[in-house]
């Protein structure tokens, strides 16, 4: 079973599935994240220690520092990248990250830009079926 | 998107495979923004230029597009390095580490870049002028360019920095168009007792709210006196730029593109007013810290990069006083200052104090396991901000007598 949540701009085009995990805080890869564990580094975030891997990591917005497009690259190089991302604002540096994925690594991590509306009604371990080349949003009940 | 003749060619591969993927990437991000055509930039800031933080796959794409003989067409300035180029070694950095940091540097200057190795590229070097269209990374860089100079770039990062430089165009999007600079809200000081514009931690924490208040929005701030320095405007755009994602601010009566109200809202009103009272700097004061006192192992001024200004204040203020022998005192600027403070004599008498000059990095940007510092402080609320995570220490921030009065003593007090 699948329902859609709702739709979105597509940012980076891809389809891709996983469990959610939610911020409400705006997200920086540099100083907040370490690539090569794909842990949460920052203690003063409210996701401290946990794994973005695999995961769909659903936050507002970009935050800080401009090396967040090499700290996703190489996230991506290290298999440790979400499987996709959700922002009510995509920021030129992430996607620029994922673009450069693509070119270098031939992998895509899928990006899509969401309405307040629509990024309120996620939650984290919700798992999700994200089709940014569409621009939809579904949740799982089943996988 | 409408590309020219030429851009088209740089697409085709007709300037190489370098040009080709570089263009690929620009258009790419283009038109995901809904950008129409590209524009010509006449200089580049790269801010990819840390090993430590553009780690292996940052140092194979720079080397692979130096390898396919890449070249930057239009001057390009470099952020720090992973090390003090020179005296890596008395800094402790590992010297497998300190070799990768070469081969990134080489990477940078085989493909033409100007070895600035700053994160303050506005104070000394390649400074562009108001209106000039630019591509500029390093977020603190981007923040000062845009709102104390005037000049127009996007928040690029890592690898657009690279691919500007190489084809020397960007989309025509975001803040290098002048109705998307345009203030969306509006940050009132109120005066309080609290604020003492000579306290130099009073910018930073300014910048500290501007940044988490704003939102993604551009800011206007009012209550700014009109004789701020560039280095206190300095604190105060690195401090924004990284609790938010603030590019653009403008300060009333003081910033080029808000000479006026009417100016800073390019007519239109804000569409918030938020009041940045006692409260708010209270709680960013103490959310900079991660405790308020202990036995401290290391002191961090210039981040950014400090300034001459900078350096000699910090001679005032510890006046002819040495820095606890247990304690270190780290000023980190670039080799521009670090020469005039070698012609002034300045730096002879730092030394006697105890205190070391580190050029070219900065210690956000290599690891510093060899040392066990447990304790910063520092009077940048960016590297207060960052240190926690990136250093897995505890911080404290203070104005620069509450730096020094620490390095001195060898701790740092309550209040």
């Amino acid at each position: 079973m699948q329902s859609e949540i709702g739709s979105g701009k597509s940012i980076v085009a891809g389809v891709s599935e996983g469990f959610a995990l939610v911020s409400s805080q705006p997200f920086s890869f540099w100083g907040d994240l370490d690539p090569e564990t794909g842990k949460i580094i920052n203690p003063r975030s409210n996701l401290f220690g946990e794994s973005i891997r695999d995961k769909v990591f659903v936050y507002p917005r970009g935050r800080g520092s401009s090396t967040t497009s090499a700290i996703l690259l190489e996230a991506v190089r290290c298999s440790n990248a979400p499987c996709a991302i959700i922002n009510v604002e995509v920021e030129s540096i992430l996607a620029l990250g994922a673009i450069v994925a693509q070119e270098v690594y031939g992998r895509t991590v899928p990006m899509l830009a969401v309405a307040e509306e629509v990024f309120h009604l996620l939650h984290t371990g919700d798992y999700l079926l994200v089709d940014s080349i569409a621009g939809k949003l579904y949740r799982k009940d089943q996988f | 998107m409408k590309l020219t003749d030429e851009e088209q060619g740089m697409i085709d591969g007709k300037y190489g495979k370098a040009v080709a993927m570089a263009m690929s990437i620009l258009t790419k991000l283009g038109q995901i923004y809904g950008a129409e055509e590209m524009i010509l930039i006449s200089q580049v800031h790269i801010d990819s230029s840390a090993y430590k933080t553009i780690g292996e796959a940052g140092l194979e794409f720079a080397e692979k597009l130096a390898d396919s003989g890449a070249r930057f067409c239009v001057p390009t300035t470099l952020n720090p390095t992973s090390r003090d180029i020179k005296r890596w070694q008395e800094f402790r950095i590992p010297p497998n580490f300190a070799e990768k940091s070469r081969r990134l540097e080489q990477a940078y200057l085989r493909m033409g870049a100007i070895p600035t190795w700053t994160c303050a590229p506005y104070l000394y070097g390649v400074i562009p002028r108001f209106g000039q269209q630019i591509a500029w990374a390093e977020s603190n860089a981007i923040t000062f360019v845009n709102s104390v100079i005037g000049a127009r770039t996007a928040r690029y990062g890592d690898f657009a920095d690279i691919c500007a430089a190489i084809t020397g165009r960007v989309p025509k999007f975001s803040l290098h168009l002048p109705q998307n600079r345009a203030g969306e809200v509006l940050l009132k000081l109120q005066t309080t007792s609290l604020i003492n514009w000579d306290d130099d931690s009073i910018y930073p924490l300014i910048g500290y709210i501007v940044g988490s208040t704003a939102q993604g929005k551009i800011p206007v701030i009012d209550g700014i006196p009109n004789n701020v320095t560039s280095d206190q405007l300095k604190g105060l755009s690195a401090a924004a730029a990284s609790s938010g994602a603030v590019a653009l601010f403008h300060i009333l009566g003081v910033t080029p593109e808000a000479a006026t109200y009417q100016d800073a809202f390019q007519g239109k009103e804000p569409l918030q007013i938020i009041n940045i009272g006692e409260e708010e700097l209270l709680k960013a004061y103490q959310d900079l810290s991660t405790v308020e006192e202990g036995k401290i192992d290391l002191v961090i001024i210039g981040c950014p990069h400090a300034s001459l200004p900078e350096v000699e204040q910090l001679v005032q203020v510890l006046a002819g006083r040495k820095v606890c022998q247990e304690v270190e005192l780290w000023v980190q600027t670039n080799r521009t200052v670090y020469y005039w403070l070698e012609q002034t004599g300045l730096l002879n008498s730092l030394n006697f104090s105890g205190i070391k000059v580190i050029t070219d990095t900065c210690i956000l940007s290599w690891p510093l396991d060899n040392w066990g510092f447990q304790l910063l402080v520092t009077n940048s609320a960016k590297f207060a901000h960052y240190a926690p995570s990136m250093l897995q220490t505890q911080v404290v921030f203070g104005n620069l007598e509450k730096c020094v009065e620490a390095a001195v003593k060898g701790e740092v007090r309550r209040g």
